[in-house]
């Protein structure tokens, strides 16, 4: 099945890719060999154990084009095609693309850093405060049949620098298979600040699957949400590392989901320095035949004293055919550490429901408003103000629960 | 026009005969019978499992208790025959022993669904939001507090004084006829007692009956019943003035078990 995925490479390394500067290429080497080693996961690994890839190893992708639409850039943010940052600032990017998401981590990583190009470096300088969020989109554009794309994302926020960044992933045009294999890098000096909120609403055909991986610096402070409200089939692979003295980490996930789609977030958040913060909350709601996977690993390396992390996993099964599973993992290697974990897999509460009828407020729209807050719970926590609006309106629009302020479904 | 004599005045506004209720088939209420007009404040006083919560709760609908047999009528209606939202509508509240925490829907956002679904029902048009903080901060100055838990999530992290004083709030914005107070003396310390009980002393009038179920005489220092039952074992055993709730409190409960219960009266 891999056969297919080698073929698409050999054509774009014997055409599209060959202007790239050689380490580049190499590193394309490396990922094609590596995916050709390992070829597609099965679900008798551990790691893929819920989620089937069958339906992606199967289909005969196109290599796609891919278009990253750029929001208004705001004043102290570099943002540039790669195959341009490659040009201006080589050092940067050698310095990190690939170098956090290993080409090994995953087949999917591998077949991510096998067909690098089309992808995006955003860059703060050191100390700037960059006040406004940037928005980025990434989208398949209409042109192959079956498209599949590769996004690539380098987010370099320097020492004490500041950032707010809206990433979205959206449907391909038009509707029908499609898969997108986003790997995102994020970097944290000492001292930065970001805030990632992640969008991805794709069609009911398409398949996503992603790794975001940041690591952290001193006293750096990271907050990531993500939405997933897609996708016949989305991976998620969230990886952590907080490799500062005092760096903080709050993780945030949403999944609303129905029919027959399938999310699964596995999260790894490592505490490699003392003092480091994390807090994970991940919420899922799903309906119809809908299945929600969280893998939430926490690891704390030898050395890593005063860690304190907290896991929250809460899933919403709305209907009898939906289905979630979660699954923490601590693996603790320091003794001075406060590590917490709790997940609920249910449907609505009971007394909760009573609650709201009591004060007058009808079934359906009880289960509605209680299903909303379970959303709304997560959204709270993104602080980016347009994003969060937007989220909590397609939220609302999904479970068609009126607008609080205007009172409009 | 002619006038009909209109039923709802002349008969008691709750009526409550011979009530037997069961959760999960055991039997909590043995036949309670009580009967509450309008404009007065009734105390249900009893030692813990005597039913007291189980009444409160079977008058709210809620869907684990069964009602076996006996007849409630609220407002010339049938009240079993109601769903709880309708009960709601029709101006039932049910001040809860225990609060339910919602998260990710604010206490305004909350109380202006339920404000509305009651003004829907009354043929009354819907209050925009606007409107309903007009509503809401005149409330809130009627009863003397802030706003200061509004906009968090509906009980979540409140102490427990604030998740009572919330339970006050709602009865002061939904304006019902008929408020049942479960044990909403629990958990409050003297002053924040204090502050619920003159909020209810505020909200209480000709048009509105009160039945505060409760443990403690304490409570009924600082809201004043016209008439005080005891229940126990599923019965009311003993009815009388504000003055039972003082013997209550010096004597205990064992004086007014029922009979045949197997505990000699002094």
């Amino acid at each position: 099945m891999t056969a297919h995925f080698v073929g698409e490479y050999e054509g774009f390394a014997g055409n599209g890719a060959a202007g790239a500067p050689s380490w580049l290429r190499e590193l394309r080497e490396r990922g094609i060999a590596r995916f050709t080693e390992v070829g597609f996961p099965s679900t008798r690994q551990e790691a893929w154990r819920f989620t089937n890839v069958q339906p992606i190893a199967e289909t005969p992708f196109t290599l796609s084009s891919a278009r990253w639409e750029v929001g208004r850039v705001p004043a102290g943010v570099v943002v540039a095609p790669l195959r341009e940052a490659i040009e201006r600032w080589p050092d940067l990017v050698r310095a990190h693309l690939a170098r956090h998401a290993q080409p090994d981590a995953s087949p999917f990583t591998a077949l991510s850093t096998a067909f690098l190009a089309d992808g995006m470096l955003v860059h703060v300088r050191a100390r700037t405060v960059v006040a406004e969020p940037l928005h980025l989109t990434f989208r398949i554009p209409a042109g192959v049949a079956r498209p599949m794309a590769h996004p690539r994302l380098l987010v370099v926020v320097e020492r004490e620098a500041q950032l707010k960044l809206v990433e979205a992933y959206e449907a391909a045009t038009p509707a029908g298979p499609s898969l997108t294999n986003a790997v995102t890098e994020v970097v944290l000096d000492d001292g930065a600040q970001l805030e990632i909120c992640r969008e991805q609403r794709e069609g009911e055909r398409s398949f996503h699957v992603a790794t975001s991986q940041s690591r952290q610096g001193r006293d750096s402070r990271l907050v990531f949400t993500t939405v997933a409200l897609g996708g016949a089939l989305t991976r998620h692979d969230i990886n952590a590392v907080l490799d500062g003295t005092g760096a903080y980490l709050i993780l945030n996930g949403l999944s609303v989901l129905g029919g027959r789609q399938h999310v699964d977030h596995h999260t790894t958040i490592e505490h490699a320095q003392p003092h480091g913060e994390s807090h994970e909350y991940f919420n899922g709601v799903f309906d119809g035949e809908s299945r929600g996977v969280f893998n939430g690993r926490i690891i704390v390396r030898p050395g890593a004293q005063r860690t304190d992390s907290k896991q929250t996993n809460n899933n919403l099964l709305l209907s009898d055919s939906a289905r979630a599973d979660s699954q923490p993992q601590l693996e603790i290697y320091a003794d001075d550490v406060k590590c917490t974990h709790g997940s609920t897999v249910g449907p609505l509460d009971e007394t909760a429901l009573f609650y709201l009828k009591s004060r007058g407020i009808g079934a359906t729209e009880a289960r509605g408003l209680l299903t909303y807050g379970f959303g709304a719970d997560i959204l709270d926590r993104v602080a980016i103000p347009g994003a969060r609006n937007r989220l909590d309106q397609q939220i609302r629009h999904r479970l068609g629960v009126p607008d609080p302020e205007t009172g409009a479904a | 026009m002619t006038r009909t004599p209109d039923p709802g005045h002349l008969a008691p506004l709750l009526e409550i005969r011979d009530l037997h209720a069961s959760v999960e088939g055991k039997e909590i209420l043995r036949g309670v019978s009580l009967s509450v007009n309008a404009g007065e404040v009734h105390a249900v006083m009893g030692p813990n499992g005597s039913g007291k919560s189980t009444l409160a709760q079977v008058l709210a609908g809620h869907p684990a208790y069964q009602v076996t047999s006996g007849s409630v009528r609220y407002d010339g209606k049938d009240l079993l025959e109601l769903d709880p939202e309708e009960r709601a509508r029709e101006g039932v509240f049910l001040a809860f022993q225990y609060p339910v925490a919602i998260r990710g829907i604010t206490n305004s956002y909350f109380l202006r669904s339920a404000v509305n679904a009651i003004r829907k029902h009354k043929g009354e048009p819907e209050l925009d939001p606007l409107d309903f903080l007009q509503v809401l901060e005149d409330k809130l100055k009627a009863i003397g507090w802030d706003d200061s838990f509004m906009n968090r999530a509906v009980n979540e992290g409140f102490s427990g004084g604030e998740k009572k004083r919330n339970e006050i709030l709602q009865l002061a914005v939904l304006e019902p006829r008929l408020a049942i107070l479960d044990e909403t003396d629990s958990g409050l310390d003297i002053d924040a007692l204090k502050t619920v009980a003159e909020a209810v002393n505020a909200l209480r009038s000709p048009q509105r009956a009160f039945v505060v179920v409760t443990h403690y005489q304490r409570l009924l220092n600082y809201i004043i019943p016209d008439f005080v039952h005891v229940l126990a074992e599923g019965r009311i055993v003993k009815s009388g003035g504000k003055q039972l709730a003082f013997e209550l409190e010096e004597k205990g409960y064992d004086w007014v078990r029922p009979e045949g219960a197997g505990v000699a009266a002094p």
